[in-house]
Order: structure tokens, then C-alpha cells, then sequence
């Protein structure tokens, strides 16, 4: 398993209610999912806890083998860099970067800069004239398949993705997320997608839906890829 | 609506108090600065016209006789005789435990107009008691020099320290010295048909400035420039503290616009703001400026006093000019700051975005043009250097030289860390490098600030640690006889210069007599001939055989202040008739100085008794003391070299010790605008930030290179800092002092001096960049995690 979460719980506030409670799921490698939910259900609280940008109240996450809530902030950072590859709905590219340096950010940082590899992501996404431009200079669609090349270009073995076509429009929503399903099966990667759009859910091949903190819904998705 | 908009303004200093701190601080201590030595020139120059009421009349005309000998009473009845409206002037220094003071004795009756006795600010002199008893008007701290004396001292705040008033008469019994006059005033009404002036006599016309004013003037236009420079200093606070606050307005300024409140309303409501934290922050900057001054004041006292010979109160008064100039600075400076603000806004599109890069790219743009003024300045300051003349050239070239460099520094860090960019590879270094220059633009001012305040820091230190090397040589040079004599009179003298020629010991006496050379005041020396003056004396031009000729009379040397200002060089003649033979180095006094051979000047003023002796000799101690036990001689009247040395030293150090604390001050003014600057980036920064933290590194990795930015930035300036301050440096000697004091010192490189303001500029960024950086390596990752989304 790429994923494996247990019993998982999240509270913000010690008194307070949990944002996520006892949520067990797991995903296997190149699978897809999508995880869906009304605002505030806990989708982007648990996609953090999985990427290790937040630590756990209760339960375990094991990503690729390894327990993650256990792991300090060091090896969090270290398992960030090597595992995980993020995409966020803001795009949150580095303005000081070009777009090529964007791109092999990640994958330099994890020490698995593949040339050929990025190349062919640049090409791919459709930006290789774009390679030496500024994020700012790109419209949104574009900005978001930086964002997806610069996850992917680690070969990462999970895929996590906040929302990443929720600020654009449908055509554009519909290339990027295709883009995001090719490249992840290209490379066995597994892919985790917090979305509010039925539609785009229905692409992935299952799909789970939380609701205030608990995993109601699971079941193959609609339409397989 | 229009409070409804200023509550929103102000809501983001209620929301960024640091940031307001940081404002009122920067234009607090960029006020006080200024208002400090504003307090201080303004004290000197009240001094200053006070003792000119006394000393020399202001603006009145003066009357010597032309041989410098004392005028007789018989002489001023005479003259008065023949209708000259004239009242007599009687000086002499009393002296008691290592105090001196200069007793002015006047005669009130023919005083013109009451000048002398009193000005605007000072109590009415009343030269007899209730009881009719005399009465010595001196500074409280004066009074004890007259104790045991048959007279009554009245205290008097108002005083200049070192100068006593008495009645004519008083002073003649005081001094012992009866039927004297130094000089008369010269009243400004004189009747019709006066008969000439003897030619006995010389009358000088005194400008409307006093001698002490003009000679000092050069000194406090430094402390001015000082003043000025840390003010600008300050002003790059402000301005990098109200732009950034801006920065982080544009969305509350595009909402307010968007729901119909005016442009016009709009940047008079952010004009408004800032005008009442300059008046705010002004006032508390005059406060702290009269704390500055009352500090410095006692330093500047004894410089004024050691090497002008200038005595100023060293009691700091509270006075309008100042305060009001202070406000109107700190709105000055306030306004300068904000003017770029104000007009952002004036042409801000309503729909506009906040794109950090964006913001860079202008910021390289603004860069550029920056470079260009500076381009400008460097070319203005090229003209000024070549075609200038004057002090106030001198601080032209440097303002140039300084505010262009300071433009300058944007674009040549940006091409810097351009550079180091491409010399290290790797994601992070790329990154680190690349972020670095976007935060430039947030940054410049304060590093601009830093530049200044350490090239001012290096070009001081340069100068006065050249200026120390050379004096201490010049001091061992000048000051060659092991011991220094004064006797209390000509029979002593006689039987004392008798002894030491038995004892073998070489007596060397030292004569002179103050003249008027130029329009200023000037001494006069005879000096024997002697290998003492011809192996040591610093000589900076000469004829040949110049002691030979000195010897014979020929002509006379010169020192080179008067060198500069009257433009003689051997072979010139002076106005006292004498041929220029050659020219010395004379640090550490203002007045022109010129010297001749002792039989002329015995020919010349035979009236001078020669009272004071240099002394050689192998054994200065046994000789001091045998001296002491057969003459009886007082403390003060023997001193040996080493503590003239010491005492002179003493005086070089006050007269440096001004600068050194506005410069220290200056310096910590610009690591608090790093701070202020590092603290106000770090509120904007996480947005950056984040994505870097997500994709693999921890807070405390992101905080340490934070940290190592910080220093990198301040390394790179500080290098920069080092070619400026040295091109400072050479200015100061080789322009400024030359103008201000009259002589040049050659120019020495002090590395470790160097080096350790250096490492002193880098412990400041680590301590500024400490702070940001402990913050964000503390960042809980649910404040890094809003970057990405709002929702939970």
C-alpha cells in the first residue's frame, strides 16, 4: 500500500470538536481517488496530515511503508521532498524561479533531478517555450501544470492534490486533470484529490466523501479511466 | 466617511504596532540626532556672542598700539581728549588650583551703549553691591578662583565659564597690574572732525562676527554635516517603514476607492497620518535630542576650549529655534518619506494586484533609475571636486559622493547576488539567491542606511586614526625639550636661566606676542638657534638653508594654516614685513602662527619679557626637582614633556570624541533600520515561504538561511562600505579639514580597524535578523498552512 491511514483523528482545539474522526482508509499504487466533501468536512485538513504539513491528534498514517506520525519534523521534511508530490489550489509556485527551475525545484531537492524526465513533463504540459519565463507571466491554467510538472517531476510515489482546478475554468480544469491522470499513470503514482466537483471525481477511480470529519461514502467511482 | 476612512488607515498600525514602533522610532532618532546638534551649535554661537560682548565688542572697532604694548591710562585720557569716544579693556588670566580664568575689567561709565555688559538672555552686571563693595560677576564655576580675594563674587549662570566681569579698577587690583590697558573700544558714533590716530596706534575694524565665531564656524558646520547625515540616516527608516506600509495597504486602498471614497480624500487622509506620527514623533526626537546634547555638550566644550581657545556654557538651555526646527525636520523629512507613497497612490489603478515579482521587476526598474541619479551626483560631485572651492564644496563633493553611492547600492547588489547565483548550483542555493534579490526592494533602504552609517563609521575612523598617527609624531617632533618653564618674573627668569647654564642644561625661551594677521587673530614666536628646532621641526616647505636664513633674520616660518589661508609659500611676503622661509605642520590649533629668529623679535617687541623656557637636558627628573627646591617654584610652573604630551593627546581625543559618538549613534540607527526592515519583510514573507516549506525543508532550515541572507546582504555592503568610507576618508583630509582647520594629514589604511567594524556590522545582522528568523523557525504549521487554503 502507497497509503495506509488508521483511525486517524485531528483536533485543533483540545476541547474542542475533531476535525477528522476515526478516518481509515487506504490506496494502492497508481490508484486514483477523489475525496470530496462540503467546505470545512476536514478534505484539505487530512490532505496536510498525509503530506506531513500537520501532525496527527490520534491514529497513524503510514505513507509508502513508513509511520509517518511518528517521524520528526526533519524526516517529515525529508519524506516531503522524496514521497510526496504537491499540488495546491493557489498554485504556490516560486515567484523568484523560473519555470524550468520550478519544475526540477522538487525533484533537485530530492536528488532525483532526471533531465529527460522534466523535459519531457515540460513538453508535455505544453510549456517548453515557457521554460524560461517568470509563474506571474502565465495564466492560471498554465501556473497549475507548472505546479503539476514540479509534483510529478520527483517521480513521486503519491500524488497530492488540494483542489488544483478549483480556481479555474471547466476546459482548463478538464485538460489539467487530465494531464495530472495521464502522468500519474505513466509513472504508477498514486493520486489523492480533494475536489468539490462531482465531475472531476467521477474521473478518478474511487472516490470518498467526508462529512463533517467522517469518511461516509466509499465505493468505485462512476466512471473508470 | 472621512472618519470611517481613517479608521480604516489606522486600523493597520493597530494591527502592525511594531511597524508604527519602527516609524516613530526612526524619525524619532533621525530628529534627535539633527535637534542634538542643532542644541549644541546653538548653545556655542550664544556663548560665543556673549563673550564677544565682552571680549571684543560686537561690531565695534578696537584700538592696540602697534608695538603690542599695554596702553597707559595717561594715553586713554589723552585720546579721550581729543574727542575719541573710547573706553578701556583691561584682560588678564587668574589662576588658582589648575583653573584659569580671563578677568575682563571694564569701565562702565564710557562702555559704548551698555554693549559689554549684558545681551538679551543675560543678567544685568551690576559692578558694586548693595553695600558698595566691588564685585566680580563670574560662572559659579568660576568663583572659586577668586576666594581670598578682597572682593565679593557674584555667581552667574549666565556667564560664560572661563570670563569674569569686573569694574576697570577691581581688575587692575586683582591682576596687579596698575595703570594698564589692553585695549580700548571704539564707540560706533564718533563726533565731527576727530583728529587722526596717532600713529602709535592701530585701529581695527572687527567684522560683525566675532574672531571665535569665524574660527569656529568650521567646526560646528561638521557637527551640521554629522547631524545632517544621520538624519538622512533616520529618513531611510521612515521612508523604507511608510513604503512598506503602503505595500501592505494597496488592498485596503483599493476597497476604500472601490466603495467611493475620493482619491483626493484618500491621500489627504494618509498625508494627515503622517503628518500628526511627524509631530508625534518629532517631539518626542527633540526630547531625546536635548538628552543627546546635554551628553555631548561637556566633550564639545573642551574641544571648542582646547583647540580654539573658545569658552562655551556647559549648561544646555531649552530654546525655540531648536525645537522649532526640530518639528519642522521631522515634517520635512516625514514629507520626503512620503512623498513617494503619496504619489503611488495618486496613480494606483483601481484594479491592481499584488504580484511579488512584479513588485521586483519595478523595483529593478526603479533600480536602474536610481543608478542614473547616481550617475548624475558622481558627475556633479567630479565638477564640484575640480571647481569648488570652500568648506561647504567639501561637504557638496561628499554629498555627492555618499547619496550617489547609496543609490548606487540596489542595482550593484542585485548584479551581485546575480552573480553569486550563477556561481552556486543546486535547488536551494538557486532559490535562496534568486529570493534574496526579491526581497531587495523591501530592504534597500535600510541596507542603503547601513552603507552610509559605515562608510561614515570607515572615513572617520580613517581620519582620526591618521590624524592620531600623525599628531603623536608630530607631538614627539614638536615638544623636543624634556622640560617646560614658566617663571613669575623677569628677575626669576634671570637667576633661573643662570642656574640651568651652570647645571649645562640648554635653555631654549619661548617668547611671543599676539597679533592680528589676515583679519585674525595670530601669535607671533622668537626661537634661538638651536639643533633642537633644526633636527625636529616638522617642515613642510622650505627655502634652502632655511635656519641659516631664519637665524640671520631673513625672513620668518609659518605654520601651515596660515599657509593655506592667506595662500603664502616661500618666498612670499607676510603683512608684517616678514619673507615667508618656510612653512611647518601645526595640528591642533586654529590660529596662524609665524616665527622668526629671537634677536629679531627682541628688536621688534622689546617690551616682552621672556618668561617661559623650554628646557634639555639629560635628567629631567633631578633637574625638575632641584629647580623646584631652589626657586620655589609653583606646581603648574615646571611641566615636563611627557605630561604635555599626555595633556595634548587629552585634547585631541575631546576634540574627536563628538564625532566618534555621532558616528556610533549613526551606526546603530542603521542596524535598528535592518531590524525594523527584516521584522516588517518577515509579516509578508510566509507566502513565500510556505510553498518551500512544503515541498521538503523545515522551519528551522528556512529561519537559518533567513538568517544567513541577512548577513550575506550586510557582508556585501559592508564590502561596498569600504571603498566609500575610504573615498570619505580622503575627502575629510584631503578637502574638509584643510578648509575647517586649516592643515592636511597624510593618509593611512587601518585593515583590522576595518575588519572589525566589519565583523561589528555582521554581529548586528545577525542580532536583526535573530529576531525574524526565531519567529519563523517557531511558525506553527497551521499559520504556514493558511498560504494554501482557508478552509480546514
Amino acid at each position: 500500500m502507497v497509503l495506509k491511514i488508521t483511525h486517524l483523528v485531528k483536533r485543533y482545539d483540545p476541547a474542542g470538536d475533531a476535525v477528522l474522526r476515526d478516518v481509515s482508509f487506504e490506496m494502492a499504487a497508481g490508484e486514483t481517488l477523489a475525496l470530496e466533501g462540503e467546505s470545512g468536512s476536514g478534505k484539505s485538513t487530512l490532505l496536510h496530515l498525509v503530506a506531513g504539513l500537520d501532525r496527527v491528534t490520534a491514529g497513524q498514517i503510514e505513507v509508502d511503508g513508513t509511520d509517518i506520525t511518528t517521524l520528526s519534523d526533519a524526516a517529515l521534511a525529508q519524506m516531503r521532498r522524496v514521497v510526496v508530490g504537491l499540488v495546491f489550489q493557489q498554485f504556490n509556485l516560486i515567484p523568484s524561479l523560473t519555470v524550468q527551475s520550478n519544475i526540477a525545484f522538487q525533484a533537485r531537492l530530492a536528488g532525483r533531478h532526471d533531465a529527460d524526465w522534466a523535459a519531457h513533463l515540460a513538453q508535455t504540459i505544453g510549456l517548453e517555450a515557457h521554460l524560461s519565463s517568470y509563474p506571474e507571466t502565465l495564466s492560471g491554467g498554465q501556473q497549475q501544470r507548472v505546479a503539476i510538472a514540479r509534483a510529478l517531476a520527483a517521480k513521486p510515489r503519491l500524488l497530492l492534490a488540494d483542489e488544483p482546478t478549483g480556481n479555474l475554468d471547466e476546459t482548463t480544469a478538464d485538460a489539467v486533470l487530465h494531464l495530472m491522470l495521464e502522468s500519474a499513470a505513466e509513472t504508477e503514482t498514486a493520486l489523492l484529490m480533494v475536489t468539490h466537483s462531482p465531475r472531476q471525481a467521477a474521473r478518478m477511480q474511487r472516490r470518498l466523501t467526508l462529512s463533517h470529519g467522517v469518511v461516509s461514502t466509499r465505493g468505485p467511482s462512476e466512471v473508470a479511466i | 466617511m472621512t472618519r470611517l476612512g481613517l479608521g480604516a488607515l489606522l486600523s493597520h498600525w493597530r494591527h502592525n504596532p511594531w511597524q508604527l514602533a519602527t516609524l516613530i522610532a526612526g524619525l524619532a532618532l533621525a530628529t534627535a540626532l539633527w535637534s542634538g546638534v542643532q542644541a549644541i551649535n546653538a548653545e556655542a554661537r550664544v556663548s560665543y556672542d556673549r563673550a564677544a560682548d565682552v571680549v571684543s565688542g560686537r561690531g565695534l572697532a578696537q584700538i592696540t598700539r602697534v608695538d603690542g604694548a599695554k596702553i597707559r591710562t595717561e594715553e586713554y585720557v589723552s585720546l579721550r581728549r581729543t574727542g575719541w569716544q573710547v573706553s578701556p579693556i583691561l584682560e588678564g588670566e587668574v589662576q588658582r588650583g589648575g583653573r584659569s580664568v580671563l578677568l575682563i575689567g571694564i569701565e562702565p561709565m564710557t562702555l559704548p551703549g551698555g554693549e559689554g555688559t549684558q545681551d538679551d538672555e543675560q543678567s544685568p552686571l551690576e559692578l558694586e553691591d548693595t553695600e558698595g563693595a566691588d564685585v566680580i560677576s563670574a560662572h559659579p564655576d568660576d568663583a572659586a578662583v577668586f576666594e581670598g580675594l578682597d572682593v565679593t563674587v557674584r555667581p552667574d549662570t549666565a556667564r560664560v565659564p572661563g570670563r569674569a566681569l569686573a569694574d576697570i579698577a577691581v581688575a587692575e587690583d586683582v591682576l596687579g597690574r596698575p595703570d594698564e590697558i589692553s585695549r580700548l573700544l571704539v564707540a560706533p558714533e564718533q563726533p565731527l572732525g576727530l583728529d587722526p590716530l596717532p600713529p602709535t596706534y592701530r585701529l581695527t575694524q572687527t567684522g560683525d562676527q566675532t574672531d571665535v565665531a569665524r574660527l569656529t564656524e568650521s567646526f560646528h558646520l561638521n557637527l551640521t554635516a554629522f547631524g545632517l547625515l544621520s538624519f538622512a540616516v533616520g529618513i531611510f527608516i521612515v521612508y523604507g517603514a511608510v513604503g512598506l506600509a503602503f505595500e501592505q495597504r494597496r488592498a485596503v486602498f483599493r476597497t476604500l476607492r472601490a466603495l467611493g471614497l475620493p482619491l483626493r480624500r484618500l491621500m489627504a487622509l494618509l498625508a494627515l497620518e503622517l503628518g500628526v506620527f511627524a509631530l508625534v514623533a518629532g517631539a518626542l526626537g527633540v526630547a531625546l535630542g536635548y538628552l543627546i546634547a546635554a551628553a555631548l555638550l561637556p566633550d564639545v566644550a573642551a574641544t571648542l576650549r582646547g583647540l580654539y581657545g573658545a569658552d562655551i556654557s556647559g549648561q544646555l538651555r531649552v530654546r525655540p529655534a531648536w525645537w522649532l526646527s526640530g518639528l519642522g525636520m521631522a515634517l520635512a523629512g516625514t514629507a520626503l518619506a512620503g512623498a513617494a507613497a503619496l504619489f503611488k497612490l495618486a496613480r494606483l489603478p483601481l484594479l491592481s494586484f499584488n504580484h511579488p515579482r512584479a513588485m521586483s521587476m519595478h523595483a529593478d526598474a526603479a533600480a536602474r533609475w536610481l543608478a542614473l541619479a547616481a550617475g548624475g551626483l558622481f558627475g556633479m560631485g567630479a565638477v564640484i571636486a575640480i571647481a569648488g572651492q570652500g568648506l561647504f564644496a567639501g561637504f557638496g563633493l561628499l554629498a555627492c559622493l555618499l547619496i550617489g553611492a547609496a543609490f548606487c547600492l540596489p542595482l550593484t547588489l542585485s548584479a551581485a547576488l546575480r552573480l553569486a547565483g550563477r556561481w552556486h548550483h543546486g535547488p536551494l542555493a538557486e532559490w535562496f539567491w534568486a529570493d534574496s534579490r526579491q526581497q531587495l526592494p523591501g530592504l534597500s533602504m535600510a541596507l542603503m542606511a547601513l552603507l552610509l552609517a559605515m562608510a561614515a563609521n570607515i572615513g572617520v575612523s580613517t581620519m582620526v586614526s591618521s590624524f592620531r598617527l600623525t599628531f603623536t609624531g608630530y607631538l614627539d617632533q614638536r615638544l623636543s625639550s624634556e622640560l617646560y618653564l614658566t617663571t613669575s618674573s623677569p628677575g626669576q627668569a634671570e637667576a633661573v636661566t643662570r642656574y640651568l647654564d651652570d647645571t649645562g642644561a640648554t635653555v631654549l625661551p619661548i617668547v611671543w606676542q599676539d597679533l592680528r594677521i589676515g583679519g585674525l587673530p595670530a601669535e607671533i614666536y622668537g626661537i634661538r638657534d638651536h639643533t633642537t628646532y633644526r633636527e625636529n621641526w616638522p617642515l613642510l616647505q622650505a627655502v634652502p638653508q632655511v635656519w641659516d636664513r631664519l637665524a640671520a633674520g631673513e625672513g620668518a616660518l609659518i605654520n601651515e594654516q596660515l599657509s593655506r589661508r592667506l595662500a603664502l609659500n616661500p618666498g612670499d611676503t607676510l603683512e608684517t614685513g616678514d619673507r615667508v622661509l618656510g612653512v611647518y605642520s601645526d595640528y591642533g590649533n586654529a590660529a596662524g602662527q609665524v616665527v622668526i629668529s629671537e634677536t629679531a623679535f627682541k628688536a621688534r617687541y622689546p617690551q616682552i619679557e621672556t618668561l617661559r623656557f623650554g628646557v634639555r637636558t639629560a635628567d629631567p627628573d633631578t633637574l625638575a626637582a632641584a629647580l623646584r627646591e631652589r626657586f620655589d617654584l609653583r606646581e603648574d610652573a615646571l611641566i615636563n614633556q611627557a605630561d604635555l604630551k599626555a595633556f595634548s593627546l587629552s585634547v585631541f581625543e575631546r576634540t574627536f570624541a563628538v564625532t566618534t559618538a555621532l558616528n556610533i549613534l549613526t551606526l546603530a540607527v542603521a542596524a535598528l533600520a535592518l531590524l525594523i526592515g527584516l521584522l516588517t519583510l518577515a509579516s509578508l514573507r510566509l507566502p513565500q515561504l510556505a510553498p518551500v516549506w512544503a515541498l521538503g525543508l523545515t522551519p528551522r532550515h528556512l529561519a537559518g538561511m533567513e538568517l544567513l541572507r541577512a548577513v550575506a546582504l550586510a557582508a556585501v555592503t559592508g564590502l561596498l562600505a569600504v571603498p566609500l568610507g575610504l573615498a570619505l576618508a580622503w575627502v575629510l583630509l584631503a578637502i574638509v579639514n584643510v578648509e575647517a582647520f586649516g592643515w592636511r594629514l597624510p593618509m593611512f589604511l587601518f585593515p583590522a580597524e576595518y575588519a572589525r567594524l566589519g565583523a561589528l556590522t555582521l554581529v548586528a545582522a545577525v542580532l536583526a535578523a535573530a529576531w525574524p528568523a526565531l519567529r519563523l523557525s517557531r511558525t506553527p504549521p497551521d499559520r504556514l498552512l493558511r498560504v494554501f487554503s482557508n478552509e480546514r
